[in-house]
């Protein structure tokens, strides 16, 4: 049996569906991802799963046990780290571990023990005496996620564990999930809307798209789909490039956006000079770059979606989220 | 590794700690909270001291005597919202989700937030307390000591579960002055503090009447001073009740509370 098993998990807010039917499994000590734009329906299941939100319909296990009837049951052997803060900055890092310690009911013994085991994992052994107002975004971070250790948890969510921080500290925490997955054979279900924080940690990845999922596989097998190579022409007129290339027959998807268009292809590097060719030969347009690369989960979410993550996000929504979090700390 | 749930008690004494060290902690925010009944205090107290016949209350009644019961209560109306309140606040800051997903029951955390903000907040009226001592309030026995903490603490419950009860209903922190201004401030000008409510005219005093506070600062001034308007009985079971209802109405709305 597998650890999470959803079945048609669908929740609606006022006739809004945020998340639409959904189905998935995550097997035992893997990490999975979620991964989408804002308002995709990510943190909606999140909150779901952990029985923070009732299901409008279908169902869903973690553990074994029913979101719905067994909510102690799952509460107790599922750990979450939110994604805004979610810490009383009033108290000391160990008095925030030792308070979530008592709520899970560990015993003295085991709460000193694990205290010191998951400050050390996430190297705040140091700063455990220094009241939480006083620490850094990374830091609080940093705590959270071992405070969501602190109950032997057999699975961990962690909503946008990243979100707002600086490129170097979300460095340091994928190496601290890497870790914790590895050491304490942690379960691990992650949203996060960052295309390389899913690539780097996932083993299996779920793109979701307004409350669906279009696409369930690994990272790589996902990059497969797409076929070998994404070749990038900037080419103008563009409107007269886009049917001459779209005759090209080794070229097995041709698309479009932001001027720039796409071919996915096998050996992009000996379509280069096919390319070249064309240019001579075409009159009507020039191609101004050629552009060779690896197909990224970026490629992968505008093929399934249509457009690419960034032009979803387009809005200021993390901002306003980021400054939100800015100012709380 | 096995771990076993929490229990309700456990629950309610993790509440209690940490609102315990919350308070050690904020030393200016008890400061801050204390300042006003103690100037009143202070100011009120000696100045109508001297020479001076309380309206409604007779010549043999000295206006400190009077304040000091009166602004105790206060102090208890005043502590207990801001902690049944601070629900409000964690919800903000965000902590009140760490509290949601445990496995523990919600009446267990309402009960120990009561728990810890009864006893913060009953430190601060027996500072109160002391302070007029100082001044030269006198108390006539331990019964009367402990008559008068049974009273603060009934005072206290009974305003957390009210705190938490309007902190539940509330989205964000936008309210807050409006809650301070429309309902702590009538609750607290119209208990009698200063001086009897029956000085108060005919229309006004039904509101009195129905002020909660106005029956916990008649059994403080029934307990400290045996000076009142009702009975102690009367006092208790409207506080009673009070409280009751309060706690019952606080758990009800907290635990429908979404995060």
């Amino acid at each position: 049996m597998s650890i999470i098993e959803v079945k048609n998990l669908t929740k609606k807010f006022n006739g809004f569906t945020a998340v639409d039917h959904i189905s998935f499994n995550v097997e035992e000590g893997e990490i999975f991802g979620l991964l989408g734009p804002n308002g995709a329906g990510k943190t909606t299941t999140i909150k779901m799963l952990t029985t923070l939100l009732r299901p409008t319909e279908g169902k869903a296990t973690v553990c074994g046990y029913d979101i719905l009837k067994q909510r102690d049951e799952v509460r107790s052997s599922i750990g979450i780290v939110f994604q805004e803060p979610a810490l009383d900055n009033r108290l000391t890092g160990r008095e925030n571990l030792d308070f979530h310690a008592r709520l899970y009911g560990l015993d003295k013994k085991t709460r000193q023990k694990r205290i010191e085991e998951v400050l050390e994992m996430v190297e705040l052994k140091d700063k455990a005496d220094v009241i939480v107002r006083d620490y850094s975004g990374g830091m609080q971070r940093r705590l959270e996620i071992a405070r969501g250790l602190m109950h032997y948890p057999r699975v961990l969510f962690l909503d946008e564990p990243t979100l707002g921080l600086d490129a170097q500290t979300r460095r340091h925490i994928w190496e601290y999930i890497l870790s914790l997955n590895q050491r304490e054979k942690t379960t691990i279900i992650l949203t996060t809307h960052y295309m390389e924080e899913a690539d780097y940690l996932c083993q299996r990845m779920a793109i979701v798209d307004f409350g669906k999922i279009v696409a369930l596989d690994t990272p790589a097998n996902l990059k497969n789909i797409l076929g070998g190579d994404v070749v990038s022409i900037e080419a103008v007129p563009s409107e007269k490039a886009l049917p001459v290339l779209q005759k090209i027959p080794w070229a097995k998807k041709v698309t479009q956006h932001n001027g720039v268009i796409d071919l996915n292809c096998e050996e992009g590097e000996k379509k280069i000079p096919l390319l070249m060719r064309i240019d001579e030969k075409e009159k009507e347009f020039e191609i101004k770059s050629i552009n060779l690369r690896k197909p990224t989960l970026e490629d992968v979410f505008l093929h399934f979606t249509g457009k690419t993550i960034r032009e979803v996000e387009g809005g200021n929504g993390e901002k306003k989220r980021m400054k939100r979090r800015t100012r709380k700390n | 590794m096995k771990v076993k749930k929490s229990n309700n008690l456990q629950t309610i004494y993790v509440m209690w700690l940490r609102e315990m060290k919350r308070f050690l902690r904020a030393k200016s925010r008890v400061i801050g909270t204390l300042a006003m009944p103690f100037f009143f205090l202070f100011t009120m107290g000696f100045g109508f001291n001297s020479g001076f016949t309380l309206p409604g209350a007779g010549p043999d009644i000295n206006y400190l005597d009077f304040l000091v019961p009166g602004i105790i209560g206060m102090t208890m109306l005043f502590t207990s919202m801001t902690a049944g309140i601070s629900v409000l606040w964690d919800k903000e800051f965000g902590f009140l989700k760490e509290i949601m997903v445990a496995p523990v029951s919600r009446v267990a955390i309402v009960l120990g937030r009561i728990a810890g903000g009864v006893t913060t907040a009953l430190i601060q009226g027996i500072l109160i307390l002391v302070i007029a001592l100082f001044m030269g309030f006198k108390i006539a026995n331990v019964g009367s000591f402990l008559l008068a903490v049974l009273f603060m603490l009934l005072i206290g419950i009974g305003f957390i579960g009210f705190g938490v009860a309007i902190a539940s209903m509330m989205e964000d922190t936008q309210g807050f002055s409006l809650i301070m201004n429309f309902v702590i401030f009538p609750i607290f000008l119209l208990s009698g503090t200063f001086f009897p409510i029956t000085n108060f005219p005919n229309w006004l005093r039904p509101l009195s009447y129905i002020d909660p506070l106005t029956y916990g600062v008649d059994g403080l001034r029934n307990s400290l001073i045996n000076f009142s308007q009702f009975s102690a009985g009367l006092d208790f079971g409207v506080l009673a009740v009070f409280s009751i209802v309060m706690v019952i109405l606080g758990t009800y709305l907290f635990n429908k509370t979404e995060v």
